[in-house]
Formats: C-alpha cells, sequence, structure tokens
C-alpha cells in the first residue's frame, strides 16, 4: 500500500495556496504541483456532471502568434481549416511532426489580427521550440506567461458565468470574446475537456485567485481536481496526450480525422500531409477505439488487447472506472480490421484476462452547446 | 484480541490462530473512491509479503500484502458488491480476508496501534 511521492523541485502554479486553503491533495503534473483531488474523485465527478465544477488548468501553454498571413502559416503544422475560420472561433486541431505524428494537440483561436492557442502543460516547452524552428521568421510567438487559465464546465456553468461576465451565456461551442469577469479583463470561450458546456476563462494570474473566489461563491461551483478531470475526458471519449496519442500516432490513427478540413484534405500542405492522405484514402493499420470490459475491475493503461485467436493487437492508451456509468471503460488503439463497434477483444492485465467489446465513443453523451445555424 | 499494523498500512485482528486482515483508515484516504477489490481464495497458502489482494480506486490499483503466513480461511463475500465499504469502515466490515496464522512470532515484527496510529501522523 506504501505510495511515496516527490515533491520536491516542481513549480508552483498561481492558486496553488488557494488549492492548498481549498483542501486539496496536491500531486506532480506536468512539472507543476497541481490538485488531484479536494472531497474525491467520485463526488466531484459526479458535481460536473449535475452542477458546475471549477477546475485549474494554469499549467497549460497559452501562446499567440502574430505576423502577416499567421493563418497560412500555422497551416504547415497543423491539419486543420484556419484560413476560412472566423474571428473568435476555435478550433481543435494538432501540431504534427513531418512524419505526421502528432506533437501535441491543442485548440486554436482567431483572435483579431492573431491565433490564441492553447497548448498541454508537459509539452508547451517543446512546442514552442518546433513552432519557433519550423514557422518562418515573419510569425511572432509570445508564451504568454503571466496569464493563468480556469475552466467552469457542467450544465450550471452558464447561469454562473453570465451573473459575472454578462453575455458570456451567449457564446456559442467553439466561441469565444473578450469579457469582464468580477471586474477583471479575460478572454473566454464555450469549451472544455468534460463532455459538458463550459468555459475556460484566461485572466491574468495576478488576478486569478479573486476570479477563482468569485466563481466558488456560487453555490452551483466547488473546485475540481485532476483525479475528475481525466474520467470526466475518458467519459466523453478524448484523448489524453501522452497517452492516447504521442509521435507514433496519426490524426487518421486517433480517429480525429473529422480535425483535418475539406480543403486541407484536397490540398495537403501541412506536415506528414503524404502520409496523413493515404491513410485518410486507404485506412490506418491502427485505430483508437473505445472499449467496455465486463466485470468491476479498471483496466489501465499499458494493458495488451489481444483477438479471438489469441493474438496481440493493441494496447490499452487509457481506462478508468466510469462513475457515470458504474462501470469500467477504456481507451486503445487496435488493428483497424477490429475496430468496429460491438467487436470481441480480450485485455490482459497482470497476467488476467478480461472480456471486452469496441464501444462507440462518448460513452457518455456530449451536452455541447451548439446554437441553430451557428 | 490485538491488532498489529505493517508499515504498508495494513492491519491484522488476531484471535487466537486466526487474523482478520485490511486495510487502514488512513490507506483507504490516501486511495479515495474504491470502486473494486479482489480477495484471495480460500485455501491459498500465503507467505509473509505476499500480494493478497488488490484494491483498486478509479485512479489507480495497489497490492495488498499478507501481513503473515498461513492458509486463507475466508474472502470477505461483501467487498465483491459493494468495494466502497472499505471506505465506509476499513477497519471493521471491510475487512480482506481471514488467515490460518502459521508462526504467531511474525506478528511481533509489526507495529501495534498506537504505534501505527503515531507514524502514520508523520507522513
Amino acid at each position: 500500500m506504501a505510495e511515496t511521492i516527490d515533491t520536491g523541485e516542481l513549480l508552483t502554479l498561481p492558486l496553488d495556496g488557494w488549492h492548498r486553503a481549498s483542501g486539496a491533495r496536491m500531486v506532480p503534473f506536468a512539472g507543476y504541483a497541481m490538485a488531484v483531488q479536494y472531497e474525491g474523485v467520485m463526488a466531484e465527478h459526479n458535481w460536473t456532471r449535475t452542477n458546475a465544477g471549477l477546475f485549474d488548468v494554469s499549467h497549460m501553454g497559452q501562446l499567440t502568434f502574430h505576423g502577416e498571413s499567421v493563418d497560412r502559416a500555422l497551416e504547415t503544422l497543423l491539419p486543420g481549416e484556419l484560413q476560412l475560420l472566423k474571428d473568435g472561433r476555435l478550433r481543435y486541431s494538432m501540431l504534427l511532426d513531418d512524419d505526421g505524428g502528432i506533437l501535441d494537440d491543442l485548440m486554436a483561436t482567431r483572435r483579431g489580427d492573431h491565433f490564441y492557442v492553447v497548448v498541454n502543460g508537459a509539452t508547451k516547452h517543446g512546442d514552442i521550440e518546433q513552432f519557433r524552428r519550423r514557422l518562418p521568421q515573419s510569425i511572432v510567438l509570445d508564451h504568454m506567461k503571466e496569464q493563468a487559465l480556469l475552466a467552469l464546465q457542467g450544465p450550471r456553468a452558464a447561469e454562473v458565468l453570465e451573473e459575472l461576465a454578462p453575455g458570456a451565456s451567449d457564446l456559442s461551442f467553439m466561441q469565444g470574446a473578450a469579457f469582464t469577469v468580477a471586474g477583471t479583463p479575460a478572454w473566454i470561450s464555450r469549451s472544455g475537456y468534460t463532455g459538458e458546456d463550459g468555459f475556460e476563462i484566461s485572466v491574468a494570474a495576478t488576478a486569478v485567485v479573486g476570479v477563482a473566489d468569485a466563481l466558488v461563491a456560487n453555490d452551483a461551483v466547488r473546485p475540481i481536481g485532476l483525479g475528475a478531470r481525466d474520467s470526466l475526458r475518458l467519459e466523453a471519449g478524448l484523448p489524453l496526450y501522452g497517452h492516447d496519442l504521442d509521435t507514433h500516432t496519426t490524426p487518421v490513427m486517433a480517429d480525429l480525422q473529422f480535425a483535418i478540413g475539406k480543403r486541407r484534405r484536397a490540398e495537403g500542405g501541412f506536415a506528414g500531409d503524404m502520409r496523413i492522405l493515404a491513410e485518410l484514402a486507404n485506412g490506418a493499420p491502427q485505430k483508437r477505439v473505445g472499449l467496455s470490459i465486463e466485470g468491476r475491475q479498471p483496466v489501465r493503461e499499458g494493458a495488451l488487447i489481444i483477438d479471438a485467436e489469441g493474438n496481440e493487437v493493441g494496447r490499452i492508451t487509457s481506462g478508468t472506472f466510469s462513475p457515470t456509468l458504474q462501470r469500467p471503460i477504456a481507451m486503445g488503439y487496435v488493428a483497424t480490421a477490429l475496430a468496429a463497434p460491438g467487436t470481441a477483444l480480450k485485455l490482459e492485465q497482470r497476467g488476467k484476462l478480461f472480456q471486452a467489446s469496441v464501444a462507440p465513443m462518448p460513452f457518455v453523451p456530449h451536452r455541447y452547446h451548439r446554437k441553430q445555424g451557428a | 484480541m490485538s491488532l498489529h499494523f505493517t508499515g504498508e498500512h495494513e492491519w491484522i485482528r488476531v484471535d487466537g490462530d486466526v487474523g482478520t486482515v485490511g486495510i487502514s483508515s488512513h490507506a483507504q484516504e490516501a486511495l479515495g473512491d474504491i470502486v473494486f477489490a479482489e480477495v484471495p481464495e480460500t485455501g491459498r497458502s500465503l507467505n509473509k509479503g505476499d500480494e493478497a489482494a488488490v484494491v483498486e480506486s478509479v485512479k489507480a490499483a495497489s497490492d495488498v500484502y499478507s501481513p503473515v503466513a498461513g492458509e486463507v480461511i475466508e474472502g470477505n463475500p461483501a467487498l465483491a458488491e459493494d468495494p466502497a465499504l472499505i471506505n465506509r469502515d476499513p477497519e471493521g466490515h471491510g475487512w480482506f480476508f481471514k488467515i490460518r496464522i502459521a508462526d504467531a512470532a511474525e506478528l511481533d515484527g509489526l507495529m501495534d496501534e498506537a504505534a501505527y496510529r503515531e507514524w502514520v501522523k508523520t507522513l
């Protein structure tokens, strides 16, 4: 049962003291001391699905890109349609290496004359190095180290935020705009990583304690740690970089081809385009799938996936016990021939076999706030 | 009856040559919401320190080690249906298994309750 965590040499986030005062258990993540849970993963997970959860995601990298034709420049590294992206709209995309492998997944927003891009915390320094080396000199990248980032997620997020930032609830899913929240300038987008309606709120690090306090002053809001963040995103079928995505996976293998724009499929012109266009036409050798598992025991990252003949056909990349469904769920990569929903597979973890079947994702339906025609 | 603890946060309550084994309140709190527990089969022979049972929270899996050598008499049948019992009553109804203790001298190497509670405060 013993478990020791080395908390030395860790960086702290602007809300570090706030988390500790709120009863958080802190763990190392992405080089920072971060809140893994407050009252408990299950309670926090269920609270987010029924009320509103406040997540501190200030470890993530907030970047801006300025320069002439910045959309075209970014399109050489990201397979998404950025030229046609409207002002104040955001898009999920991926930073690709020259072989089409995924270096990171990210959100890119057109914000007036520039792009605002949010990347993962554990990969941000490598991403910045990649962008600087591979984009033209005319593109200026700024790492907004003085910005904190909060996420407010759940069915009551809109009513809560509307009180503090009037007009925020008029945003539609994947739209962002500038607001004042609790007296502080903020960039707010309607987006998140839970499958629920919700918002991401970028504010100056010096003001984030006041904003967090104003949000939790509403009884509908509770702080939520990384533990529930992981179980929420897994139920929503959303991949986690470093686990479900890495440089050995491509957007097609990862079943993220929705993020490759129609024009981009026709024209190419992005890193790894030869391989990715071929995979779009002919299929990739492996594909990311969801898995439902018999019984109650979670099957986690690293477990083997085995076909009916006993051949190893893939590996689990994320797994947990779903608090909403009250059963184990997982995602992993399998040979594409075995990726159809309903396909029976076996999983092997610590010498024990589990019956599983390919399941459609999300496991728990998304409840994004999409406007008709928006 | 005597109660002993290991440095791995298992407890064993001894009545004659039978020990009842579980995990401490501190351990269940560290694990968080327990969603699965697997107890050893009756008749299984365990050495001191053997992986005897598995306990899983939403976040992670952990092994439960046998505090002493012996033969498993019974696994707690309640845990399969209600693993959260370990969170609610870790040192009572949330026990994992009962073992016929092979060598009572092995208990001497364990902590008594007062020593364990004091030590846990330092973690």
